[in-house]
């Protein structure tokens, strides 16, 4: 057994290289492994896109200001209150700092997207995306002596005593085994092993498209698990949206989500409508859609909307599905063409002045009568030519992880694991419940990540 | 205008304005993300725009492997090339020389013979320097049409181009604005100002923009050189040779020096980039402008060292043989593609505008 490394971080995105670099910073020998090849490097950091930080005064991108109060009242609104008060609190006091950090590593920020002004305030969005901020951390993790390897798959990390022994990683169908002093773990949730999801959700988990990387399959977080490691969260708990259904199985990102129910109806397989479609504006409902879905008959809805509509939300990465009648609709979308026409002749009645329609307010245009209602944005259907998009269910990660302290150390029966450190999604159960809050995973990705590489470092040094 | 690269170009379009994650790398993407549908005259305008920074190519999640597939800074790359052989008057040329580095070659070959055989059976004469090898009045028999023939062409293209891509008409402020961003290769800089990725993937650095700059900064002197030199020639009656501490010198000099400098860099660099992320079927035809352009501004240096020896007729012959095939071949080869580049710059202020 060779012990050439101080640190071994497990994972390749966000949280493992803000780990990475930290600890290298303070001097200590550090190896990346990361089971993607180097072209899918990176896991979900890749398909991130901002970074929600709080703010005294203009920081960066970010204008104006956003206190500790607010971010936390707003993370307590998504989640329901299911939160733990403290690290979140940690997290969003550390957000501050962790801005000109990423940029002295590299990470360079554009002002809020088209289509996105409302996060102007509140999220820093990286220029190029995910991918690039993943590239400039890769470039500065070079200068800093860090080591990377890809396609190595960390098969079982042996935990003795409290204490992290050696881990094995096979490479290239090679076996390998390393002792280093100090390990942290940071590769992610467990939502591409469908088995599990399966498992934890029941068959209909099957149905599900996973928005992110394929990589993300849960084997380190499995093994530690079965070890005693404390584990945190509810495996049944998932960040689950509603995307457009032609999207790949895999990695499909942020191009396959769907702005448009608010201005639709959604209906399921048997073309019957489920839920309030106007609820609340899109950012704050898209969400629970994911669940939605997930509960219909094949885990599928369809959306349908008019010519009128067409227009008013971001542009799809697939056309939409398109006929001159709502029965042409249905047969090209495989929906019974009566239920579809009934569906909406029964939605069509139930609305009424539709003179204060507002596409980006609540107001409250809403049917009167119909179960369930749809609340705001209550336009009829009538307009030719329709159009058609289905929608299931894409998961972007899971919450069951590794149970951390603020130190972001793991433990054991109430101890903690001496030499063993987690950040990122493996370990945002310990903060999230449930539900989430757009660009809260970086932050405790690149908070975390520098806590578990700085108390890495210092006992390994 | 060939279908099925505007095609594939429109796909890739249609995706990243589904995503929008590089909005701020350079003037594309906010001209692609103002459309929801593209039309070939959008495809044709975003193409031109492009400046294959590839700042878009290596942020991107959804290159290869993955099924997405992009590649925008080759699907535009693409669609640029075809439209320049396209727009190109007379078209046929175009497509002679636009790929094909060797065409480039023969052409300045052709050249070279021509000016030596002129220098040697017709241009003897009694004048001084350089006029003593060929008289003044045949150079600007051969140079006059050479400049004003490629103008003639390029107008036309520029004409075409404009109607493909709906150009209105065109104010004093939209060309302020569309040469501020040529003057400083804005669209190089890569919207953060750390320069655009291409000799080391997806490392920033400012090499391309540079090596540009001076070629462009450099042409310009050139020609701002030669320019005083008929000035000076006609109006003030002072015909060459021309001193150190002349205009057409001080021009002259650190004008090909800075062409010759930055077309070597430019060449090295484009030897370095992936050839993957760019029309590969114009590469010979790229790198033998580059070639060429280099040539010219070499030579002339050369011409102005040894111009006091025996050799002065034989490098004369080169050099003017260089500028003489750089002239003509301009409307057909990468020479273009400043001309188109600027006409898109300028509708993209007017998009903006709107």
């Amino acid at each position: 057994m060779t012990n050439p490394y101080d640190i071994v971080v497990i994972g390749g995105g966000n949280a493992a290289l803000c780990a990475a670099m930290t600890a290298a910073e303070d001097g200590a020998k550090v190896l990346i492994l990361e089971a993607a090849p180097k072209a899918y490097r990176g896991g979900n950091s890749r398909h991130t896109r901002n970074f929600r930080c709080m703010h005294s005064g203009p920081l960066g991108p970010l204008v104006e200001s956003y206190s500790e109060e607010e971010y936390f009242a707003d993370l307590m609104k998504v989640t329901d209150g299911k939160t733990h008060e403290g690290l979140a609190r940690m997290a969003i006091r550390r957000s501050e700092e962790c801005l000109p950090w990423m940029e002295s590593h590299g990470v360079r920020f554009q002002p809020s997207l088209s289509g996105t002004l409302s996060l102007a305030r509140t999220n820093a969005f990286f220029l190029g995306g995910g991918k690039g901020l993943v590239n400039a951390y890769y470039r500065t993790a070079a200068k800093l002596g860090i080591d990377v390897e890809y396609d190595a798959k960390v098969t079982h990390l042996d935990v003795e005593d409290g204490k992290v022994v050696y881990l094995d990683y096979t490479q290239n169908e090679l076996s390998h085994r390393l002792a280093p002093k100090a390990v942290v773990v940071a590769s992610g949730g467990f939502q591409a092993d469908t088995d599990w999801l399966a498992r934890a959700w029941g068959p209909a988990a099957k149905n599900f498209l996973i928005r992110g990387t394929p990589y993300n399959r849960g084997v380190v977080l499995a093994d530690l698990l079965d070890q005693g490691v404390e584990q945190v969260g509810d495996p049944t708990q998932c960040h689950a949206v509603a995307i457009d259904g032609r999207a790949p199985k895999f990695d499909g990102g942020i191009v396959t989500r769907l702005d448009c129910v608010p201005f639709s109806i959604v209906v399921n397989k048997n073309a019957q409508r489920f839920y309030d479609e106007g609820e609340d504006v899109w950012p704050k409902r898209y969400a629970i859609w994911g669940r939605l879905v997930a509960a219909q008959p094949d885990q599928v809805g369809y959306v349908i909307i008019d010519a009128k509509s067409l227009e008013l939300f971001m542009p799809s990465v697939f056309p939409p599905i398109k006929a001159d009648t709502i029965e042409e609709l249905a047969q090209e979308m495989g929906l019974p063409a009566d239920g579809l026409r009934n569906t909406v002749d029964t939605f069509n009645a139930s609305c009424g002045d539709t003179t204060d329609f507002h596409p980006t307010e609540l107001d409250g245009v809403s049917t009167s009568g119909l179960t369930p209602p749809k609340t705001n944005w209550a336009r009829p259907i009538t307009q030719a030519p329709f159009y058609g998009y289905s929608l299931r269910t894409g998961v972007t990660f899971t919450y069951l992880g590794l149970k951390v302290d603020e130190t972001a150390q793991c433990s054991m029966g109430n101890q903690p694991v001496r030499n063993l450190w987690a950040a990122g999604e493996t370990m945002a159960g310990s903060i999230l419940g449930q539900g989430y809050l757009a660009g809260f995973g970086m932050t405790i990705g690149t908070v975390f990540g520098r806590i578990a590489g700085k108390e890495a470092a210092n006992y390994a040094n | 205008m060939q279908t099925d690269l505007i095609q594939e170009a429109r796909r890739q379009a249609e995706i990243c304005n589904a995503c929008r994650y590089c909005e701020g790398y350079c003037s594309v993407f906010p001209s692609l993300h103002a459309n929801r549908a593209f039309s070939d005259g959008d495809i044709t305008q975003l193409a031109n725009l492009c400046h294959n920074c590839r700042g878009c190519y290596y942020a991107c999640q959804y290159t290869a492997p993955h099924e997405f597939d992009l590649n925008l800074p080759a699907a535009l790359a693409e669609v640029r090339q075809d439209s320049w052989e396209d727009f190109a008057y007379p078209s046929a040329v175009a497509r002679q020389f636009q790929k094909n580095g060797m065409a480039i070659a023969i052409a300045a070959t052709l050249c070279f013979a021509a000016l030596f055989a002129l220098a040697k059976w017709i241009g003897q004469s009694t004048g001084t320097g350089f006029y003593s090898a060929m008289s003044h009045n045949l150079m600007v028999a051969i140079f006059a049409p050479a400049f004003l023939f490629p103008l003639a062409s390029l107008a036309i293209s520029l004409r075409r181009y404009w109607a493909a891509v709906g150009g209105m008409r065109v104010t004093f402020d939209h060309v302020r604005q569309a040469l501020g961003a040529t003057a400083n290769m804005r669209n190089l800089a890569g919207g953060h100002g750390d320069g655009c990725n291409f000799e080391d993937e997806d490392r920033f650095t400012h090499a391309r923009r540079l090596a540009h700059q001076l070629v462009l900064y450099g042409f310009l002197l050139c020609f701002a050189s030669t320019s005083t030199g008929t000035v000076l020639h006609y109006v003030f009656d002072m015909p060459a040779p021309y001193g150190l501490f002349s205009l057409p010198k001080l021009l002259g000099i650190p004008g090909g020096l800075m062409m010759t400098f930055g077309a070597i860099w430019l060449f090295h660099l484009k030897l370095k980039a992936d050839p993957e992320l760019g029309a590969k079927a114009a590469r010979s035809g790229e790198f033998g402008f580059i070639a060429l352009l280099g040539f010219v501004g070499f030579s002339g240096l050369v011409l102005y060292g040894l111009g006091g020896t025996t050799l002065m007729p034989v490098l004369l012959a080169l050099h003017l043989g260089s500028v003489l095939a750089f002239f003509l071949l301009t409307p057909y080869t990468k020479m273009a593609h400043g001309f188109y580049r600027l006409a898109a710059l300028v509708r993209d202020a007017q998009r903006q505008e709107d």
